[in-house]
């Protein structure tokens, strides 16, 4: 019976976890563009929690002296408006700050109701299978086979306009993801030895599903979460420009080029820089990501 | 088969008898889609009505806060539209009238909802397209361009530029687009599918229709151009490590022929199902194109639909968006089978 080892079950705790965290971050620190990414990222935190202290104006707060104002270096800019003013004479810098935390927010707060949820119903499917199984998969297969952003629109047409039913329609939206990574891991790890084992043990259902197989399925739903971050943010803010997300006067990046829009023409800066706001974030994500992909699993590919 | 004339015959030595069973392969495939098409269709139906049925507010509240109206005039709307009675016998009357093809009567439009979809599908189809086909062949041929020299200069600048263009936000690079090319340089028109009343026919339309999708295009396809660059160059540098590659370097074959019979040509079969399975995700991602360049497609009909609470063009434009990703996976398939014979062949047989 000594071949019923559990091999790769978390190694033992104290000594290793330390030494796991330095294996981690010396392959992290391989990839540069994901250690670039990695300090982008935390910046962007630090951005967003320092709000109130960093910005130089109030997010709302409107100069009805100083509409449309460009950014400083250009001709008519002034130094208090180091971006430029909107079409209401709000400071966009400020607002693009304040912006931050919506993002972050969204992201966080999307990823972790799909990963949860992912998780729970991805566990139960891949671990009892049968019928239960049939049928979960038939409805997140038509999930993902549905135009995500479609799908968006119709459940916030259900719930009402607004950033929480937003996020609430691309959670939804995104994780199917997690329930077929989480099945796909699940229906492979059950039949391990150290499953076996722990069944043999006595261990219950609940315990076999979350302490004895989940930790190590985690590898490949980090990497989904943090494609799933970015792709909560990108969501946001088209769902956001068609008006259908977060309602201004919310210094969120989408609608803020929602209601830029009309004045493109005027003024390229109320438009460029929201955008290229979203482009730093998603794209410092989507480098992490990476990273992480090939620091957890150098087998695991892009699918 | 007693048509077949000589050729024929010696055809049917060599090729003709794996080509027909090709065929047979393909036609079993369809069969069974087809089939496994119908429940999905049926929970698409009944899922999007219950869904919509649980939504606040229906489309005669909808016209009556727009256009007022009495109580009296409310309640004849609602058994005009056929809004009265129980969801149930609502659901299972839609669904008889689904099965004579009839998808009902759109509010906002006070027309069939099937012919407000059908007259919008074809520019959806056409945007989609264009941005398909640019995209796969622009992104699987910089893909083999990247890969073909893995860590070489143009490979890292090559991956370096992809990534930066899969963050952009498609809607966003649409409105840069147009401050370039139209407000800067004024090259290209600003929105619409074509200019209005210009009395074009033939080929000056045709050109007039893509100039004006120069734009919408180039937006909706960017992201999917950079999804397949990398994933072919994944697909490559994969590929590269296989023992046929070796191979075929020590039998002397040339670089180029390499590269494109041995290398390309297997990191290609990735390609094609991703095709298919982004075809959703186009088709999502056109709401927000077509909106920005208020193209009369489906996905700003969808948008016009969600803000007029009209449900049954709802539903019919759910039913039909399905229909298509259906469609557009089953040729994706079929492509596949007949590329790789080795997909679908179990799948044929049962």
């Amino acid at each position: 019976m000594t071949h019923l080892s559990a091999e790769p079950i978390t190694p033992l705790k104290g000594v290793s976890r330390k030494e796991q965290l330095s294996e981690f971050w010396y392959y992290f620190s391989e990839n540069r563009g994901a250690v670039m990414g990695f300090w982008v990222f935390l910046l962007l935190v630090v951005v967003a929690l320092l709000a109130p202290v960093i910005a130089p104006h109030q997010p709302n707060e409107q100069f009805r002296d100083a509409v449309l104002v460009p950014p400083f270096w250009a001709e008519g800019g002034r130094l208090s408006f180091l971006l430029g003013t909107d079409q209401l004479g709000r400071d966009m810098l400020s607002r693009l700050i304040y912006g931050s935390r919506y993002s972050l927010f969204i992201g966080l707060v999307v990823t972790t109701v799909a990963l949860v949820g992912g998780i729970i119903i991805g566990l139960i499917a891949g671990y009892f299978r049968g019928w239960v199984d049939t049928v979960i998969m038939r409805v997140m297969d038509i999930i993902l086979a549905f135009p995500s952003l479609l799908l968006a629109l119709v459940l916030v047409a259900v719930l009402g306009p607004g950033l929480m039913n937003a996020m609430i329609a691309i959670a939804l939206v995104l994780q199917p993801h997690f329930v077929r990574l989480t099945r796909g891991a699940v229906m492979a790890e059950k039949s391990r030895d150290y499953v076996v084992a722990a069944k043999v043990a006595g261990a219950g259902h609940l315990r076999l599903m979350f302490r004895t197989i989940l930790p190590n399925c985690t590898a490949p739903l980090i990497v989904q979460a943090t494609l799933s971050f970015s792709n909560a943010i990108l969501d946001a803010a088209a769902l956001g420009f068609l008006g259908m997300g977060a309602q201004p006067p919310t210094p969120e990046w989408g609608t803020m080029l929602a209601e830029a829009r009309e004045f493109i023409l005027r003024a390229w800066w109320v438009v460029t820089f929201p955008g290229l706001a979203i482009l730093v974030t998603v794209l410092a994500i989507n480098l992490v990501g990476d990273g992480l992909r090939d620091a957890l699993d150098p087998k695991l590919k892009r699918s | 088969m007693s048509g077949r004339t000589e050729g024929g015959a010696k055809e049917r030595g060599l090729s003709f008898r794996p080509k027909s069973y090709r065929m047979n392969r393909a036609l079993r495939l369809i069969r069974r889609r087809l089939l496994g098409a119908l429940p999905v269709l049926l929970i698409v139906v009944v899922g999007s009505f219950l869904l919509l049925e649980a939504a606040p507010g229906d489309a005669v509240d909808a016209y009556a806060v727009s256009l007022g109206g009495d109580a009296g005039m409310i309640a004849a709307l609602r058994e005009a539209w056929g809004l009265d009675g129980t969801p149930f016998a609502r659901l299972t009357a839609y669904l008889w009238s689904l099965l004579h093809l009839d998808l009902g009567q759109s509010v906002a439009f006070s027309r069939p909802v099937l012919d407000v979809v059908l007259e919008r599908l074809p520019n959806t189809l056409l945007l989609m397209g264009a941005a398909t086909a640019l995209s796969f062949a622009l992104g699987s041929a910089l893909g083999i361009v990247a890969g073909s020299r893995p860590g070489s200069f143009r490979d890292r600048f090559l991956s370096i530029g992809s990534l930066a263009l899969y963050a952009v936000p498609g809607f966003w690079l649409g409105l840069v687009l147009v401050v370039i090319f139209t407000v800067q340089l004024r090259w290209l028109p600003l929105s619409g599918m074509e200019t209005i009343a210009s009395g074009k026919t033939g080929f000056g339309r045709a050109l007039d229709i893509a100039r004006h999708l120069v734009l919408p295009v180039a937006s909706l396809g960017f992201l999917y151009l950079a999804l397949y660059l990398r994933m072919m160059r994944a697909g490559m540098a994969e590929v590269w490590r296989m023992d046929f590659v070796l191979a075929g370097r020590a039998r002397g074959l040339s670089r180029s022929r390499i590269v494109l019979r041995h290398v390309a040509r297997n990191a290609l079969l990735p390609l094609v199902t991703m095709l298919g399975l982004q075809s959703a995700g186009m088709l999502g991602g056109s709401v927000v194109i077509e909106s920005l360049f208020a193209i009369p497609g489906l996905g700003r009909l969808a948008q016009e639909a969600v803000g007029a609470r009209d449900t049954p063009l709802l539903i019919g434009i759910i039913l039909v968006s399905a229909v298509l990703v259906i469609a557009v996976n089953l040729l994706v398939d079929i492509a596949y089978a007949m590329l790789d014979p080795r997909v679908g062949a179990g799948e044929a047989q049962a």
